[in-house]
């Protein structure tokens, strides 16, 4: 184990140039730090800044914030992740408890590089923070960062997370290259209205096959903000299997904004897990580009008191004979909200797609709500699709039968809703990652009754 | 110490179903109540576990002298009393280890932490026993088992949480002789001068597997003979009219 220095230091003290309209001034990049990047980031670091400010903030009527609002992810005094003491990285470091056996760990507090590992490796592998993937490995950014737009609604978020985007993981898989074990992703906050932007790159060649796992957790409950964006890149017949594992502290709000692209017989897996923050969005696209390509969008959440998880998701079949099973699941409790908007497009010219979408709301509570908004647009021909969303509370007969075995109510309640999820975390296929996501969950109701 | 029940009335919102039942129950015996469609047997079973659609307007139920029906179902449970289900529901998700596991740790002090290897070690010599295949602790509990499947796990549960008195309802229906065979093998290797037992069937045949101390012809909500086990086959000959003239 090694750590590495931290990397990007914040200079909020001497703004380059003189806020812009409508920009909070505490916001505004330091592009001075990007001297050493290439000229072609610096250039779009520049431009992304220019539509930060040039974009509003999604309006009440905007399509895509249905049932939601921009406003749970004000901008509003927050400023950017400062720096930590020695103790916090150590807090960070000691509290970033995952899986057993990795491929490789990357640490980040702040936006900030505070430990790596990544000796676990196979050859031709890469695994670099950001800013120093940048400097080399910046042709392939200049190829896959940030390529496909976001527009499922956080344009504006996206852009300025280009702006200011330091930290995160650019994973690059070879032609051929298999890695046995995960590779894992701490993302730490700390400070109250500190605003991350932390990012994810995985570029798998063809046959490659890769695993990561993200983490975005906070070290003290306060109100802080998480502004993510993470890209993959199938290869032909690579596989891709990533997990967004969000459990910020309960005053935080998180933003994950992906973009899939499968190319021929290739095939990713991409789970939200949604435990933390007070609002949680997840805007979600899979651009099913190669024939025989196939994605899987799945989700789960367990909001409790007040906490809000809005998710948005775009399976989109663009080539013959593609395939997309989405299945998101929540399990409400409190005065909890879910909002789960999702479209399957089916392109013109994509024929023979297979395309299901499901969403699954468990209520336990009668305070609780659960919106679903399913949605299908068809321009091809010999095409399966089905989409459904269905709400119910625990079942009565379940929930006997659990408290016949000498099973306490709140337990079989937990049992419950654990097992309405299993089938959704199951899907990932990998024992360990499995076992590690569900004892996070049963973490989390152990917080919950402490 | 026994299974008390005394002048027991229960009812749905728009009926009463237990008129007066009483029964004593004592470990180490093994009682059946054999009756007609509706006369209350399964209600019976349900109001003894404290399932919510009944209501108990009169009587008492108490277990070695305490108010059973002052506990939750929970609680009914883990002070000693067990149904195996007619109808086990499906938990989707929850493996079958899981769920044991965990009736079994909701009956430790709290703070206490049960063996996980101990508990394995129990469950597939159990599961060995009811000739259930290792790959039912990890399916999810019921989904997908056979009519067959759901009763032995039934039983298992039984072998696993060793209650002083189990309540078996209708554990014979949809099984065929084979099965049938292992359930109530099950069944007679828990039995001791400890627990008792309260088997619940239409028909004879249970009983030719699972010899019953005392028979009793339950109509109408509440017992209206007993006998040895000769009475369940004067039953199975002369059929359930016969009962309403006696």
């Amino acid at each position: 184990m090694s750590v590495a220095a931290p990397i990007a230091e914040p200079e909020m003290e001497k703004p380059l140039s003189p806020p812009l309209s409508s920009a909070p001034t505490n916001l505004t990049p330091d592009f001075t730090k990007l001297e050493d990047a290439p000229e072609w980031f610096q250039t779009r670091a520049r431009a992304a800044w220019e539509e930060f400010q040039s974009l509003p903030m999604p309006g009440l009527r905007d399509e895509h914030w249905r049932y939601s609002q921009s406003k749970n992810l004000s901008l509003d005094g927050l400023h950017l992740a400062g720096e930590t003491t020695e103790a916090e990285k150590q807090a960070a470091i000691e509290g970033s408890k995952g899986l057993s056996k990795v491929a490789a760990r990357l640490i980040f507090l702040n936006d900030r590089l505070i430990h790596s590992q990544t000796d676990g490796l196979e050859q031709g592998v890469v695994v670099l923070p950001f800013a120093e993937a940048l400097r080399t490995h910046g042709d392939v950014l200049q190829q896959y960062l940030m390529k496909r737009k976001a527009d499922l609604g956080s344009e504006k978020f996206a852009a300025l997370h280009l702006a200011h985007v330091q930290a995160g993981a650019v994973i690059l898989a070879p032609k051929n290259a298999v890695l046995k074990a995960p590779i894992e992703i701490f993302h730490w906050v700390s400070g109250v209205n500190s605003l991350v932007f932390p990012h994810t790159l995985i570029v798998a060649g063809d046959h490659a096959q890769v695993t990561v796992l993200d983490h975005h957790a906070s070290l003290r409950d306060e109100v802080a903000q998480s502004v993510a964006v993470a890209d993959f890149v199938a290869g032909n017949g690579s596989h891709i299997t990533y997990v967004n594992s969000q459990e910020l502290a309960d005053s935080a709000r998180a933003l994950h904004i992906s973009s899939t692209t499968v190319a021929r017989d290739a095939r990713v897996k991409a789970l939200q897990l949604q435990l933390g923050a007070s609002f949680a969005r997840s805007e979600s696209v899979s651009d099913l580009a190669g024939e025989g390509s196939r994605s899987d969008m799945l989700g789960v959440s367990l909001p409790f008191n007040s906490q809000v998880v809005d998710m948005r998701t775009l399976q989109n079949h663009l080539a013959p004979r593609t395939y997309s099973d989405l299945l998101y699941k929540n399990a409400l409790y409190d005065k909890t909200r879910t909002i789960f908007s999702g479209l399957i497009n089916v392109a013109d010219g994509a024929h023979y797609t297979d395309a299901y979408q499901k969403c699954r709301n468990l209520l336990n509570s009668a305070d609780s709500e659960a919106v679903s908004m399913p949605g299908l647009e068809i321009n091809a021909d010999q095409v399966k699709c089905s989409h459904g969303a269905t709400s119910a509370p625990i079942s009565a007969d379940e929930l006997f039968y659990l408290k016949a075995r000498g099973i306490p109510d709140q337990e079989s309640r937990q049992l419950i809703a654990i097992g309405f999820v299993e089938d959704v975390i199951s899907r990932l296929g990998h024992e360990e990652l499995i076992e590690s996501l569900d004892r996070r969950i049963e973490e989390k109701f152990a917080r919950q009754a402490a | 110490m026994s299974l008390l029940i005394q002048d027991l009335h229960a009812c749905i919102p728009d009926r009463e179903i237990l008129k007066g039942f009483s029964l004593e129950v004592k470990p180490g015996e093994v009682h059946a109540i054999m009756g007609p469609n509706g006369s209350g047997k399964s209600t019976l079973s349900k109001v003894l576990c404290g399932h919510e659609d009944y209501e108990v307007t009169s009587g008492s139920v108490t277990l070695d002298g305490e108010d059973l029906l002052a506990m939750d179902v929970d609680a009914r449970s883990r002070a000693g009393l067990f149904l195996a289900f007619q109808y086990p529901f499906e938990i989707p998700g929850v493996s079958n280890a899981n769920f044991i596991r965990a009736a079994l740790q909701a009956r430790l002090p709290k703070g206490e932490e049960l063996d996980a290897v101990g508990y394995y070690k129990k469950l597939y010599r159990r599961m060995d026993e009811l000739e259930m295949s290792r790959s039912f602790t990890a399916r999810s509990v019921n989904e997908g088992f056979s009519g067959g499947e759901k009763k032995r796990n039934e039983i298992l549960q039984l072998m696993m949480l060793e209650p002083k008195y189990s309540i078996l309802d209708e554990t014979d229906s949809g099984l065929d002789i084979d099965a049938l065979k292992v359930v109530s093998q099950g069944v007679n290797a828990m039995r001791s001068p400890e627990r008792g037992f309260l088997v619940i069937t239409h028909y004879q045949r249970l009983l030719d597997y699972i010899k019953p101390d005392i028979v009793h012809v339950m109509v109408e909500g509440r017992l209206i003979r007993s006998g040895g086990p000769e009475l369940a086959l004067e039953l199975e000959a002369k059929g359930y009219e016969l009962t309403h003239a006696a």
